[in-house]
């Protein structure tokens, strides 16, 4: 315990000021000694001898000269063999264990250890006396669920260490000492499997950021083939409320092509979680074959927890994901919702008296926002193995308008935008991604140009769509209307998606590619078709086939006989392709 | 303890501060002022000056009134002998019953470890199309009714309330008019459910902090009851009151506010009332519906857009009918998989037809001819706004999906409806289709 003090001077919502005595950190957290509890709290800001802190609880009951206890470290996570399959609230709590000891409910000043102290893992060494080694580094690994977790170098091991002894193979426990290593000084430390790190502090034991450059899938067509991810990329999915955020990040976390998967919920509601946190343990991963549970870590922290670890949560999310990067494996945090997070900083702002900027958010939000996002990536590792952080997070802007603070400085840093549009919610086109206000920079299943040939159909039938809004159908010319069919049948057979039928809601790469043939294949023709009245009804039996192809597994007789009725309709229709047309469907075979 | 204080240091709007010590953040002390005495509670502590909300409001109050401190924070008395009476935003008895000290609890309490929370799995019936097909209430959901005033909000809120299956209704009126609050006693009355009704009503006439205790009352008991195995239905209304009354004294206490006035915590605080819904394991259960009327008809307003984000789903009353756009169900997809096999795909495909129908209908008041498939998409339209989107209808959803069909059916041929073939051959109307759209079509000509 250290020899600073301190005692409460002020209370104000889940603020507290506190006078003391030796020296305090930034960022420091502090014990408030209130009632027989301990409630955990962090230093914000120091002025003279009085410091104010965030309380991660509530702060009923508090006195004014309750005790002070501080602690000397930053507000950390452990890191260790065991963090796979919790659940979390944003101060690394795990839930399960709290509500095995204290029932229902959620009482402040209940913390317990992340990581169990007794279960005991498999170690096996991998270094050898007398390497030397950086912080990062593999020491040796235990087997955690699927995965070889690698031991490393706690990453405040700084410099270079030499290793003096190392425990052989066996059984350990994550607080045994399984090596010694000594500094170039001659300074020894003992080295555990488990350590705790900063979560404000991005982890850099890495050589080299590389260019995000694979596509990470999501099974989601409009993501994959029109607004694709990139594994170590950043994406943003804002949208009005019930335009689909949740939905569409539920279905990534069980879809995405990644080695493991951080769920943070920042300040939504608590039953969406509790769907994840009940329906994954049960859902197997075809990647594995093993339950989807044991890929992911959930940080909960919904919104009638304790604002203040609503805001810790994202950083206690992204530090995990981190460390796992470190062992070379494909991490995807989501975060739901990043506006959450943001206005708990606006509550503290507030609180501190800060001079606000636009809606009252604080001055430093955008750079807060982007050195978030920076902590995604792709890294070269000293083995030379390659690890990525990508991070999704949804974007809950106020009134659904996209010029707001969070929205737009989000925009500024990430690599795909998946606007979600009420209108495409309200007329149950699910997921709302709008198709002409999205954009991603990143490389996608499909050549570049072959998407943005598809794209120009939806432009020109919006266009169409829009003109004929002023001059009706009537006014319309044929070719036009055929473009504005063609536009909403790609639309409704290939961008939207039904998450919740067994077949529609994961599509492979493979048969994307597939479909996005057979698409092309209508879209690129000239069609024969006679009338206006025609060519809706011929579109539409189309679109009939295609639901009942998307909607059907490739080994069942429907699959068979809608692709049948497909080919023949368009057989029938004598379709001619122009030079670029050609072009297009070679490219994709 | 129990220390009395004679000298108020300031008073601003409804806060009022005295110099004293050993008072805990939330605690309760009485203000006695010759209008009588009032609750107060501790909001600020700084150094040795205590910062009051005093319940009764500042009006009258003198420097030199006397302050004592209770001890505890607010609490409300929890027992089975709530059942039937009606309190105010201070708790006290507007009925002129006794009032209840027995088993006192707290209110505003933590919250539910979301581990504990189970995936809602039940369909409340309320036999009102709109929300049993289109968008299912849900055990445990927690759903506001987007409105604007004059429109019959409160009588769909009582409507629901007596025909949902629940062991326990708790209301809590917030800026309630006297004729509401009197309408709602009434119904529940005639309704025969007074005797499982507990009320915690504030009326536009009381002081604006007792509006704040509302739902934390009102959710303290109902949270009480659900550990004990009861199902509760709380009814709020109306919430935008509360909201208000949150602003007004955040204006007062000079904090910055985020939006329109608003404080920047209304998200978090509203979410602390609304999340206690819940559906305890091997207990009882919360379900929420609130009033939130919206200022100007405008549902991007700070308060329904906050409400929206938190909620789950929205009935969106309008023109005295729940539109199809803009209402909600989160939870309907919880459910409506094990309804009928039919329920998801007649529900998604015939809020998008309607959708082809609002366009339609915006094409024609612009004087566009209508072509052959316009002219399907109005007739469809009117039939669906008239049987559908009724609210005085009170019909199973069983009887409500054949006759979706029925409207289908009169109106398209089986492709223009974008229904799953498998679908289509087994619940499309044989023949009876066939003839009705000639019917139609000959009616048209
Ligand atoms: N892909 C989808 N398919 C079908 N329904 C969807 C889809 N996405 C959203 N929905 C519907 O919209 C509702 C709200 O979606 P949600 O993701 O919770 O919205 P948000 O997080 O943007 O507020 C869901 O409960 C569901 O009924
Ligand atoms: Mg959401």
């Amino acid at each position: 315990m250290s020899q600073k003090s301190g005692r409460i001077v002020a209370v104000n919502g889940n603020m507290v000021s506190i006078g003391f005595q030796g020296n305090v950190a930034m960022n420091e957290v502090a014990y408030v000694l209130s009632n027989g509890k301990r409630l955990k709290s962090e230093i914000i800001r120091v002025k003279g001898s009085e410091a104010q802190a965030q309380v991660y609880e509530i702060t009923k009951g508090i006195r004014i000269g309750d005790e002070v206890e501080f602690s000397d470290e930053m507000l950390s996570v452990e890191l260790g063999p065991g963090l796979l399959s919790q659940i979390y609230d944003g101060l690394q709590n795990p839930l399960p264990e709290i509500a095995q000891q204290k029932g229902f409910f959620l009482e402040s000043g209940v913390y317990l250890k992340a990581l169990s102290r007794t279960k005991q893992w498999n170690f096996s060494p991998l270094a050898k006396p007398g390497d030397t080694l950086k912080r990062g580094n593999f020491i040796g690994s235990v087997p955690e669920l699927n995965f070889t977790h690698k031991i490393m170098l706690p990453f405040d091991f700084f410099g270079d260490w030499k290793l003096l002894d190392i425990v052989p193979a066996g059984e350990y426990c994550i607080e045994d000492v399984i090596a010694h290593v000594q500094d170039q000084r001659g300074a020894k430390r003992d080295v555990k499997m488990m350590f705790s790190w900063p979560v404000k502090r991005a982890v850099d034991c890495y050589v080299e950021r590389l260019k995000p450059e694979q596509p990470m899938v999501t099974k989601t067509r409009i993501i994959d083939t029109f607004f694709p991810v990139a594994k170590g990329g950043t994406y943003c999915i804002p949208g009005p409320f019930g335009a689909g955020k949740t939905v569409l990040q539920q279905v990534t976390s069980r879809n995405a092509d990644v080695d493991i998967v951080i769920l943070a919920a920042c300040g939504e509601r608590a039953g969406e979680v509790v769907e994840t946190l009940k329906e994954f343990p049960e859902i197997s991963d075809p990647r594995t074959g093993r339950s989807l549970m044991e890929r992911t870590i959930i940080i909960c922290n919904t919104s009638s927890m304790p604002v203040a670890s609503r805001e810790a949560s994202v950083y206690t999310a992204v530090t995990m994901a981190e460390y796992y990067r470190q062992m070379g494996l494909d991490v995807l945090l989501l975060a739901d919702s990043t506006s959450r997070w943001a206005q708990a900083m606006r509550e503290m702002s507030g609180r501190l008296e800060e001079i606000p900027g636009e809606e009252a958010f604080p001055a430093y939000l955008e750079s807060v926002i982007a050195a978030f996002y920076e902590r995604a990536g792709n890294v070269r590792l000293s083995d030379g193995s390659c690890g990525s952080v990508t991070i999704g997070g949804t974007v809950s802007p106020a009134g659904g308008n996209f010029e707001e603070p969070v929205t737009q400085a989000t925009l500024k840093v990430v690599g795909a935008f998946h606007g979600l549009s009420r209108e495409r919610s309200d007329a149950r086109k699910y997921p709302a991604i709008h198709p002409l206000d999205s954009w991603s920079k990143y490389p996608g299943i499909m050549p570049k140009e072959v998407v943005a040939y598809a794209h120009t159909f939806l432009e020109r039938s919006s266009e169409v769509e829009a003109m004929m809004k002023v001059v009706g159908e009537e006014g319309t010319s044929l070719d036009d209307y055929i473009l504005y069919l063609k536009g909403e049948f790609l639309d409704a057979v290939y961008l939207q998606q039904n998450s919740f039928d067994p077949v529609d809601a994961s599509v492979s790469p493979e048969r994307q590619k597939f479909m996005f043939h057979l698409v092309l294949g209508i879209l690129g023709a000239e069609l024969g078709l006679k009338n206006k009245d025609d060519a809706r009804a011929w579109f539409y039996e189309l679109r009939q086939a295609f639901l009942d192809l998307n909607g059907s597994a490739e080994s069942s007789e429907l699959y068979q006989s809608s692709l049948n009725t497909i080919r023949g309709k368009l057989a029938a229709l004598n379709p001619r392709y122009g030079s670029e047309a050609k072009k297009m469907l070679l490219k994709l075979e | 303890m129990n220390k009395l204080y004679s000298h108020i240091e300031s008073i601003v709007g409804n806060v009022i501060s005295v110099r004293a010590d050993q008072v805990a953040y939330g605690e309760l002390a009485e203000v006695t002022s010759r209008y009588g005495v009032s609750l107060a509670e501790t909001i600020r502590l700084e150094k040795d000056l205590v910062y009051l909300q005093v319940f009764a409001g500042s009006r009258g109050i003198s420097t030199g009134d006397e302050v004592r401190f209770l001890g505890h924070p607010m609490q409300v008395s929890f027992s089975d002998n709530l059942l039937g009476r009606i309190f105010d935003g201070a708790g006290s008895p507007r009925d002129g019953g006794p009032s209840l000290t027995d088993n006192l609890i707290a209110i505003g309490g933590p919250s539910v470890n979301p581990f504990k929370r189970i995936i809602p799995r039940e369909m409340i019936r309320t036999g009102i199309p709109m929300i049993d097909l289109f968008n299912t209430l849900v055990k445990s959901q927690k759903l506001p009714i987007f409105s604007v005033s004059g429109e019959p909000y409160n009588q769909l809120l009582a409507r629901i309330a007596m025909q949902a299956e629940v062991d326990l209704i708790i209301l809590g009126g917030m800026g309630l008019k006297y004729d509401d609050y009197l309408f709602f006693k009434d119904s529940l009355e005639e309704g025969g459910s007074l005797a499982k009704t507990i009320m915690f009503v504030h009326t536009a006439a009381d002081p604006v902090v007792e509006c704040l205790q509302v739902p934390d009352l009102a959710l303290a008991v109902a949270e009480r009851f659900a550990l004990k195995g009861r199902n509760v239905l709380v009814l709020l209304t109306d919430m935008t009151n509360f909201a208000d009354a949150l602003k007004e004294i955040s204006i007062t206490q000079e904090q910055v506010p985020s939006n329109r006035g608003y404080p920047g915590d209304l998200y978090s605080q509203l979410a602390s009332r609304y999340e206690k819904a819940v559906d305890f394991d091997n207990a009882g259960s919360i379900t929420t519906l609130a009033v939130t009327t919206m200022p100007g008809d405008d549902v991007t307003h700070p308060i329904p857009d906050n409400t929206g984000y938190i909620t789950e789903g929205q009935f969106y009353l309008h023109g005295g009918r729940i539109e199809p756009f803009g209402s909600l169900s989160r939870l309907k997809q919880l459910v409506n998989g094990k309804t009928r096999e039919d329920h998801r795909a007649i529900m998604d495909g015939m809020i998008k037809l309607f959708a082809s129908y609002r366009d339609t209908l915006e094409k024609k008041s612009m004087g566009f001819q209508m072509s052959a498939w316009d002219k399907k998409l109005l007739q469809y339209g009117e039939l669906f706004e008239s049987t559908m989107m009724d609210l005085s209808v009170n019909s199973s959803l069983e009887k409500a999906l054949d006759e979706g069909w029925g409207i289908l059916a009169s109106c398209f041929e089986p492709r223009e409806t974008g229904l799953r073939s498998e679908l289509i051959q087994k619940f499309w109307p044989k023949a009876a289709g066939q003839a009705e759209t000639t019917a139609a079509v000959a009616a048209k000509e």
